[in-house]
């Protein structure tokens, strides 16, 4: 199969770039490994920073495939991805073979296994959970612990596997504190009645509206934030949780129990960037995410002349930068295919 | 036969324990000063205090100390705030600091049983 362009990956940035680059005329081959499109925002009930609901901007992206130039295969393995004179050749598990000029790759991230924080007790206590189980209860409608009762006290711990040398992340993922944030708003929004404790290192609110998200949720929700990084967790008889963490403002350790844990679960570099990573010879950074050519002129550009990417395989990113991103990536595959 | 006395005594925890803590000052604070929520522990209140800078005096701790319901050193310590009012206007986050100062003094009156 011919192409002018092939995007990996029919996450935000993946049908951003292959939408855009077919409306600019070209031939588009986009492969997704799973069966469904939209990548992480498919498992999200609202988004930050104004809460509107993860479907709106799905729907967006599916509007971007109804295309004549735009092949969307799905369920697509790569086995082999190679550049020669004439291009690039990848072919999958199933034998398909794929041609084209130039190659985006838009793998994204996979969120951190908070297991791997075992301290936490994730896949062990019944009522640690993740930001992205947490999305799934809203999504469910269903707040209930593993009791069945509803929470009255609610934990969240961010900075789980970023910031944190003991991950091998050195890196902060961005987007987990107004993550934290707006998840806790929405839980005093279903449990009107609960307690809401953040606990943080810092509180890291760049971006548009984000301070303000984290105002809104002092002030008219009054949920409490604790600077310290919780230490452990244990499972009390009676299924409850109880924390250590050291007050850092207080000076003074402090425990506390709670109904449920919420980890803030960070970003990586996916297994599916890394595999099309070393197909292609694509460079990494220490944070394990690909290294762009430039920061600050040449985000979209990798090691190999015509590889290019789009998103959060290159760093941490939220839907809004991901988005600039792609439409900078087609930009930069539209000046590479007219020399 | 009389035991020896080997001067052993139990230490106090340092612990904060949430749950068993009294946040009723903290509590009576919120309900009429909603703006003790929006603290983000900067500091800066503590930074121009005049107090602070002649006598063992932290307006954040205090705060702080308050809201996990540690309220014995809020209660020794704050009769030193002289009200003049300066840490409301260094606050980034608009809190009313010197209404709280009130605000834990009337509320110590009330759930305990003698002024500050």
């Amino acid at each position: 199969m011919n192409s002018d362009v092939i995007v990996v990956g029919a996450g935000v940035a993946g049908m951003e770039t292959a939408g855009r680059l077919a409306e600019a005329g070209l031939k588009v081959i986009l492969l997704e490994k799973n069966e469904v499109t939209g990548g992480h925002v498919t498992n999200w009930y609202h988004l930050f920073p104004d809460r509107r609901p993860g479907s709106e901007v799905l729907q967006y992206l599916e509007s971007l495939k109804v295309n004549g130039n735009l092949d969307l295969l799905k369920g697509i393995n790569l086995e082999d991805a190679r550049k020669d004179k004439n291009g690039f050749i990848l072919r999958s598990s199933d034998g398909d073979i794929f041609y084209s000029k130039a190659v985006v790759v838009a793998t994204g991230f996979d969120l951190f296994k908070s297991e791997r924080k075992e301290e936490y007790g994730y896949g062990i206590y019944d009522n640690v959970i993740t930001s992205a189980d947490l999305e799934r209860k809203f999504r469910e409608g269903d707040l209930r612990t593993t009791g069945g009762k509803l929470p009255e006290r609610i934990g969240m711990v961010h900075c789980v596997g970023s910031r944190d040398e003991k991950s091998g992340n050195l890196y902060c993922s961005k987007l987990c504190c107004v993550t934290a944030v707006k998840q806790a708003i929405e839980i005093k929004e279903h449990l009107p009645e609960s307690r809401v404790f953040c606990f943080y290192m810092d509180i890291r609110m760049a971006g548009a509206m984000y301070e303000e998200l984290y105002m809104e949720a002092q002030e008219k929700y009054g949920i409490s934030f604790i600077r310290g990084k919780v230490s452990e967790a244990g499972e009390s008889i009676d299924n409850s949780l109880i924390i250590k963490v050291e007050d850092t403002l207080a000076g003074r350790p402090l425990k506390m129990e709670l109904d449920m844990l919420v980890l803030m679960a960070g970003m990586e570099i996916s297994r599916g960037s890394q595999s099309i990573g070393s197909m292609l010879g694509l460079e990494t950074g220490e944070n394990r995410f690909f290294r762009v050519r430039d920061y600050h002129i040449g985000s979209n550009l990798s090691n190999i002349d015509g590889v290019f990417y789009a998103g959060s395989c290159t760093a941490p990113m939220n839907i809004t930068d991901t988005i600039s991103h792609a439409r900078a990536a087609v930009t930069e595959v539209i000046g590479y295919l007219k020399q | 036969m009389q035991m020896a006395d080997f001067g052993f005594t139990l230490s106090k925890g340092r612990q904060i324990d949430y749950e068993a803590n009294d946040k009723r000052i903290a509590e009576y604070i919120y309900s009429r000063e909603p703006s003790f929520r929006l603290c983000i522990e900067c500091g800066g209140c503590t930074a121009t205090c005049t107090t602070g800078n002649f006598t063992e005096f932290s307006l954040r701790e205090l705060h702080i100390l308050m809201k996990r319901g540690e309220n014995a050193k809020v209660r020794q310590n704050i009769r030193k705030c002289m009200l003049c009012g300066k840490c409301t206007l260094v606050c980034p986050r608009g809190v009313n600091t010197r209404n709280i100062v009130f605000l834990a003094k009337e509320a110590f009156q009330m759930f305990d049983n003698h002024a500050v």
